[in-house]
């Protein structure tokens, strides 16, 4: 059993792959003692070699696993998890808890060129779980009720906090929360697009890392690269995908 | 010399003495950490180590004798002025110090916060009285190569005494290249104003050669590091292209050809400091100046080995050569204007050179890839290196784009863009 972690700032992954297959996939939340969170991951299991990825990758090598524990960048798992999910995908983007990455991939699946967003939040998970505390929404449900919006204002900023200030200024002129939750989506899905291009932004496109499960923002996605429904695909368990590519590297 | 006289003349400079230390302690460990670490290093990085770790002592020290002799020392910023001029009215002219986050809350009091990192540390460097060089000096040129500069020299000016501010045209037409002879001119005359030494034609004709010469060592260093395995580490190549703007230049020559011999040596025994096969990268954007080696650290301890600088601490200061050939001096002012033209800065519109030189560079260097280096906020080199990319790409170099600042806290994120560049080869 070969295993493939994936510890990013929000959550880590765990799937383990036998003969090629995935016998079991699993996530726990990264807190603040990520090394006690991966024993719990690996509790019950005994993988003769890891491949670890993600922001807290050196963690895994660090942390004494029983089995030798190699390392790769979140960009090459995420590529190869992705190629392997969606082989017809020539881009790749992942929306993580903190990072942002677009990837333009090789008919052969091998990375061509990548952008990632930089030191800042803006634009990735933690935005959307910042804003729907705001409305008081579970931030998996946030999509949802953001498709019910239907005139999105326009917000500016990126930056989480000022994107916060111009949401409540909005609300206070009497805004439907609904339209602002959309606004808010929606500057998401235009920088993320601008990303898209600047590796490319060829279809079909893979869209994985937890924000792929909100379904506003492949709405928004689809909308703004004219893409039609078989241009944005999205795995089942879209979080998964790193882990996925490490595990078949290791 | 012992460390009390040190003190003693930095305290005679106004420095604070308890940051200073502070400063110090930090260089020295970061240096440890990233320069002594290295394995396999060749016995000429002996010199790099002296000269760095008597940055602030020892060099400071030959400038006060020299101060004492009468001599006058010239501080600048920038590779467009003229050290052939400086070394012909019998003055000494250094880099200032830019290379590091200090006395960045005092430098953002006074210029905007959306400043690069450079002009915020070689204001930060002076307000929180860190930089012994600055305080030496008894004229410090600036020049008007991007708008940040220009109006932050306005600024420095108010803290120091002896700003001058050299003209640096925009453009490569024939009016610009009159106008940069006369700024050559008008530098040259506040030169022999300051030093009372009058620039003859054989004082102007030795100031060319030693300058030369140490653009010949430099590029005779570039041309050996090329070498397959590669022979002296892309980190020590920085250094000895930061140490180029602060230490004597003949002696600088002279340690640097000694560093070539043994690199040639090296080569002819087909030793390298990492094995056949690794990945070769090079750089290209931004100036590093000392102690700035977080990239360069980041990819070389990512398994990769930087063989070229595309860069002012680098290829764009040591490529061209003043033209020996001027007999009188009308002739040589006309030569160093020449060869300071030809300088491929971003600062000029249009500035087609420069991707043609970085092309050619990187498949003369037989490179993997290219990283473009570029400061925060730096307005000239983020807009060359959009266009920079697409070429790259064109030509199917990889190449991956940097943007950072002197602070750590991204290391993280850069090391992995930087690993993901590498795995992609």
């Amino acid at each position: 059993m070969i295993a493939g972690i994936d510890i990013g700032s929000r959550s880590m992954e765990l799937v383990l792959l036998d003969d090629g297959n995935i016998v079991s996939q699993r996530t726990l939340p990264t807190t603040f003692d990520p090394v006690a969170q991966l024993r719990k991951l690996l509790d019950d299991v005994a993988p003769e070699r890891c491949m670890a990825t993600g922001y807290g990758r050196e963690l895994v090598r660090e942390a004494g696993l029983p089995c030798p524990v190699d390392t790769i960048t979140e960009i090459k798992a995420h590529a190869t998890g992705a190629h392997a999910l969606h082989p017809e995908a020539v881009t790749v983007l992942d929306i993580g808890g903190q990072d942002t990455k677009a990837m333009s991939l090789s008919k052969a699946g091998k990375v061509l060129k990548f952008e990632m967003n930089d030191r800042c939040a803006a634009g990735t998970g933690k935005f959307l779980e910042y804003t729907a505390a705001v409305f008081q929404i579970p931030v998996e449900e946030f999509g949802e009720y953001a498709l019910r919006g239907e005139n999105a204002p326009v917000i500016n900023s990126m930056c989480t906090v000022f994107a916060e200030t111009e949401a409540t200024s909005l609300m206070a002129r009497g805004t439907r929360p609904e339209d602002i939750a959309l606004g808010l989506h929606m500057s998401i899905a235009r920088r993320t697009v601008n990303m898209l291009r600047r590796v490319g932004g060829k279809l079909p496109v893979a869209f994985v890392g937890g924000v792929a499960r909100n379904p506003c923002m492949t709405s928004l996605l689809r909308q703004l690269l004219e893409a039609d429904g078989s241009d944005i695909l999205t795995p089942e368990a879209p979080e998964m995908t790193g882990a996925l590519g490490a595990a078949m590297l290791a | 010399m012992s460390e009390s006289a040190y003190r003693e003349m930095w305290e005679k400079l106004d420095l604070d003495l308890a940051a200073h230390d502070g400063l110090l302690e930090v260089l020295g460990k970061f240096y440890g950490d990233i320069y002594l670490s290295q394995k396999g290093r060749l016995n000429g990085a002996e010199y790099l180590d002296f000269v760095l770790s008597e940055v602030h002592g020892l060099r400071i020290k030959e400038l006060q004798d020299a101060k004492a002799q009468g001599k006058k020392v010239i501080g600048t910023f920038c590779v467009f002025v003229p050290e052939e001029l400086s070394l012909a009215a019998d003055a000494v002219q250094v880099g200032l110090c830019s290379g590091a986050d200090a006395g960045k809350e005092l430098a953002e009091e006074i210029v905007p916060r959306n400043t690069c990192a450079l002009i915020k540390s070689f204001i930060g460097f002076k307000l929180a009285k860190l930089c012994p060089f600055t305080e030496s000096c008894d004229m410090i040129v600036g020049e008007t190569t991007c708008d940040g500069k220009k109006k932050a020299y306005e600024t420095f000016g108010e803290h120091v005494d002896n700003m001058y501010v050299m003209e640096v045209p925009q453009r490569k037409e024939a009016s610009d290249r009159e106008l940069w002879k006369s700024e050559v001119l008008r530098f040259k005359d506040s030169l022999e104003e300051l030093t009372g030494v009058e620039i003859t034609a054989e004082r102007l004709k030795k100031g060319i050669r030693i300058v030369n010469e140490k653009r010949r060592a430099l590029q005779r260093l570039n041309a050996l590091r090329a070498a397959v395995p590669t022979p002296i580490s892309g980190r020590d190549v920085l250094l000895v292209n930061q140490i180029s703007f602060y230490d004597d230049p003949v002696r600088f020559t002279e340690n640097i050809n000694k560093l070539c011999d043994e690199i040639e040596e090296r080569i002819a025994a087909s030793e390298g400091v990492v094995p056949e096969g690794t990945p070769r990268v090079m750089l290209s954007g931004c100036p590093m100046a000392v102690p700035n080696w977080k990239l360069p650290w980041l990819i070389e301890s990512s398994g990769a080995v930087i063989v070229g600088e595309e860069s002012c601490i680098g290829t764009r200061n040591s490529r061209d050569l003043v033209d020996e050939s001027g007999e009188t001096l009308e002739e040589m002012l006309d030569n160093i204007a020449d060869r300071y033209m030809k300088i491929d800065c971003a600062c000029f519109t249009p500035n087609d050179e420069r991707p043609q030189n970085v092309e050619s560079m990187a498949r003369e260097l037989d490179v993997d890839g290219v990283i473009q280096y570029a400061l925060m906020f730096c307005q000239p080199y983020t807009h060359e290196s959009i266009k920079l990319d697409r070429r790259l790409s064109e030509a199917e170099i990889p190449v991956l784009g940097i943007e950072t600042d002197y602070s750590m806290e991204d290391a993280e994120q850069l090391k992995t863009r930087v690993e993901a560049f590498l795995e992609m080869m």
